[in-house]
């Protein structure tokens, strides 16, 4: 309880607590304020924003609801930054693990293929995995995740290393438990904290990538998605800039709320440890 | 000298093992993919079943995995990463065609992001929790969060569409005739936006990492010595403490290439900018697989020399780097 | 005569944790034009935080109360120009990314009013003076390449590049290995003799203080426990705690020369 209160405390925490409160809101009561598949028409096509206050940020160009669009595409926002982040965050800590304790030549092999991810811009990968086994949502998540778990990898390496010398992993060794027994109920709890303290980065950097392959067209048909929303307006760019604004503005307060939140956090734990 | 020769080649060997694995994962995407280069030849040219079994032997398609990978990697030993269906061409020949262009936006992006972003961060971090600090840790922070393809849209809606002073897409005025420096300035009033949209977003990455150098330098002795010397405020913030901060951010140089030229892609499809981040756009969309992985490993390759050039420009930065090595 | 630093009532408090902690209590002190005073102590007796105040470089979140005041300077002193500081670690003290010359040219240029030029040359001219060997090659040395005692050699040059009136030693040498130790010990001795200049060394070691000064000054817990001319004050100290400190020294021949 003391940590959620240090981390309102800050204003970074509390403005980020907010945006994501809001965010959260949207995305959970948008199949109880808008019933209807937002894919479908719901009035004249192009109308503008604050005119009609059943469709109050108006439509697109086939008649669909923009409000609607918003709330349906916060799940698809949602969903897949969740899921991707905790996917690359358990592939990065479990290849970090691995590598970082048995050391050697499976460390040596790991780690230059983490080099090798890193190496390929992680757009462009995503971008070629999605288009060769084609667009759904579990596709874009694994797609993000392959593009985003090097960072927890290497961080968790790091960790194990420091970790893996101290008293406690050596009496489990002592007592005869299996290395990798060793490695996952002794180590990497341990090794876990620095890396999810990256967690904040990660989703707001799977929002952004989703919302990127969605805009180029790489993200599930079936589904509305802010990154669609956005090209879907581009066609009216001239004539109705808000189809394309409104989506993004969404984009940017979720993203910012996440960063918010991550930075909140960063100073609530920092401030405990100068109270310790 | 001596010192970065030394890393050159250390850093160049160690790419090797790192550039095969980039080869052999485009190889199993490539293999992964439906279809393969005869089916995608034949949509696109018509041809019978003999002539689909003619080109399966003459493109080495009937042999096992392991063959064709053999035979891949002979074929990239010689600069040849094999034809684009959708140009009708070598694949090398149009990447090369389009990779000027976004080196030259990625260029003038990651100028514009590290050379704006470390002023303002020397700015923030000249006084550690100051009110200039906060306000650019937090401004920059919501900069980091807009999506560069929108910030690209909005930047096209308002000094585009609404004020006129730049031109809406494109690299250059098409069939201008424009020469020399006219021509410059014309490909510069062209790049503007684009490399505005690519650079802010990665302007809050460079201010953040120097403001948190910057104070994290503050608390050094020798801030605290120079102090004690009598050096004026403003030769302190910069040679003492900012000239110590710089030093991760030209890591991170090197390290966000790679983010670049997938932020690339996005950024150069809402300007239509012919560059290799568009060409991979138009690969997805005619499903020209070879022609998207031939982008991916030719941005590996380019992603190891930009970290090459970093590193070396680093040692130059840090006389601690490489030391150890000479002296061995 | 006019004392050139004239200590009078110092009082300096931390804040830590929520809590004042005292490191200096009511100190009266003079430093005479050239003289050579040592300041002794524990680790936690102050004489650190005395060098600090001084030279006007604690932290603003320091409470300080009394005056420091420098009659024959009739204005405020300036870091570098008219106090020198050597501190105690000159692996931290020097900057990792610049040469040794240009710490030590850009105090000259700060307080000199020298062109870069000038300054380059006097950094040559002061590595030499602080027995450096190959002082043109050397000054474009960064400090990793140097050894802690040559660092150190650069510290003393890089405080008295803009002569000042004031050395303040602070423990510049318990970081360093005994036989440097004494080298250091024996330059800044003949570096304040030829430039005139007065000391302010801060050491634990009363061997070391008995070496080099003129007169010491013994402080614990915060507190000037006893001060007076070095012959006199080791050869009968007024103050049990010192005569605990030359007690715990016994053995080192001659400390009463």
């Amino acid at each position: 309880m003391n940590h959620v209160r240090r981390f309102l405390a800050t204003p970074e925490g509390m403005a980020g607590g907010l945006l994501l409160l809001g965010f959260l809101l949207v995305a959970l009561s948008a199949p109880f304020f808008f019933p209807r598949d937002p894919l479908s028409i719901a009035g004249p096509a192009l109308l503008r924003p604050f005119q009609d206050w059943s469709l109050p940020l108006g439509t697109d160009r086939l008649g669909r609801d923009v409000l609607a669009g918003i709330f349906h595409g916060a799940r698809t926002s949602l969903a897949v930054s969740l899921a991707a982040a905790s996917a690359s965050i358990a592939v990065g800590a479990i290849v970090g693990t691995l590598a970082g304790f048995a050391g050697g030549a499976v460390d040596e092999v790991l780690m230059r293929v983490t080099d090798a991810f890193q190496t390929v811009p992680g757009f462009l990968l995503a971008l070629a995995f999605v288009s060769v086994v084609g667009p759904s949502l579990g596709v874009v998540v694994a797609a993000i995740a392959l593009s985003a778990w090097t960072g927890p990898a290497r961080i968790a390496r790091a960790e194990v290393l420091s970790i893996r010398e101290r008293d406690y992993v050596a009496s489990a060794r002592v007592a005869g438990m299996h290395p990798l027994e060793i490695a996952f109920r002794e180590i990497l709890p341990n090794a876990l904290p620095p890396v999810l303290a990256l967690a904040s980065v990660i989703v707001a950097q799977a929002i952004l990538v989703e919302a990127a392959l969605s805009f180029l067209g790489l993200g599930d048909p079936n589904r509305v998605t802010w990154g669609g929303m956005i090209a879907e307006g581009r066609a009216v760019l001239r004539s109705a800039p808000f189809l394309s604004i409104i989506p993004g503005i969404a984009l940017v307060l979720t993203v910012l709320g996440v960063y918010l939140a991550g930075e909140g956090a960063v100073e609530a734990s920092a401030a405990r440890r100068s109270l310790a | 000298m001596k010192r970065a020769l030394l890393l050159l080649r250390r850093r160049l060997i160690g790419s090797i093992p790192v550039l095969l694995i980039v080869i052999v994962g485009t190889f199993l995407l490539l293999e992964a993919a439906p279809g393969d280069a005869v089916d995608a030849y034949v949509v696109s040219t018509g041809g019978d079943a003999g002539m689909i079994e003619a080109l399966r032997q003459r493109w080495g398609l009937d042999q096992s995995p392991m063959t064709r990978l053999a035979t891949y990697l002979w074929a990239l030993l010689h600069f040849d990463l094999g034809h684009s269906v959708t140009f009708s061409r070598p694949i090398l020949d149009v990447i090369l065609e389009r990779l000027p262009n976004t080196l030259l936006l990625m260029g003038s992006a990651t100028a514009l992001s590290f050379g704006l972003g470390s002023a303002l961060g020397i700015v923030a971090g000249a006084k550690p929790g100051s009110f200039r600090d906060r306000f650019l840790s937090i401004g920059s922070l919501a900069l980091y969060a807009v999506p560069g393809f929108w910030l690209g849209l909005v930047l096209t809606v308002v000094f585009s569409v609404q004020l006129r002073w730049f031109p809406i897409s494109g690299i250059e005025t098409i069939a201008s005739g424009k020469t020399g420096l006219d021509r410059a300035l014309d490909i510069g009033r062209h790049l503007v936006l684009p490399v505005a949209a690519l650079g802010f977003i990665y302007l809050a990455l460079y201010l953040r990492m120097m403001r948190a150098g910057m104070a994290e330098a503050w608390r050094q002795d020798f801030v605290l010595a120079a102090k004690a010397r009598g050096i004026a405020r403003p030769r302190i913030v910069l040679r003492h403490v900012a000239r110590n901060a710089l030093l991760p951010l030209v890591t991170m140089l090197g390290l966000q290439s790679a983010q670049m030229l997938g932020g690339s892609v996005v950024i150069e499809t809402v300007f239509s900018v012919p560059g290799l981040g568009r060409l991979a756009q138009e690969a997805v969309a005619s499903r020209d697989t070879p022609l998207l992985l031939g982008i991916i490993l030719v941005s590996a390759v380019l992603v190891i020399l930009i970290n090459l050039i970093v590193d070396i420009l680093y040692a130059f930065l840090d006389p601690r780097v490489g030391a150890s090595e000479a002296a061995a | 005569m006019k004392p050139m630093l004239s200590i009078r009532g110092l009082s300096v408090a931390y804040r830590r944790d929520g809590q004042e902690v005292v490191a200096l209590e009511a100190i009266d002190l003079d430093v005479g034009a050239g003289e050579k005073l040592a300041i002794i102590g524990e680790s936690g007796s102050g004489k650190s935080t005395l060098a600090l105040a001084v030279a006007g470089l604690l932290p603003a979140s320091a409470k300080v109360a009394g005056t420091v005041e420098w009659p024959s300077l009739g204005r405020a002193p300036v870091n570098g120009r008219d106090i020198g500081f050597v501190f105690q670690d000159p692996s931290a003290s020097l900057n990792p990314v610049l040469s040794v010359g240009e710490q030590i040219a850009e105090v000259a240029r700060t307080h000199r009013g020298m062109d870069w030029r000038q300054a380059y040359t006097l950094a040559e001219e002061l590595l030499g003076r602080v027995k450096l060997p190959e002082p043109a090659i050397l000054r474009r040395a960064y400090p990793h390449q140097l050894s802690g005692g040559q660092k150190q050699r650069v510290a003393i040059a890089a405080a008295i590049a803009g002569k000042p009136q004031l050395l303040i030693v602070d423990e510049a040498t318990s970081a360093l290995d005994t036989i440097v130790q004494q080298d250091i010990v024996a330059l800044i001795r003949q570096l304040a003799d030829e430039d005139g200049m007065s000391l302010l060394f801060i050491t634990h070691d009363i061997a070391l203080a008995s070496e080099i000064a003129d007169r010491i000054a013994v402080f614990r817990h915060g507190r000037l426990v006893e001060v007076g001319d070095t012959g006199r004050l080791i050869a009968s100290p007024r103050e049990a705690y010192t005569q605990g400190l030359l007690a715990a020294h016994l053995g080192l021949e001659d400390v009463s020369r």
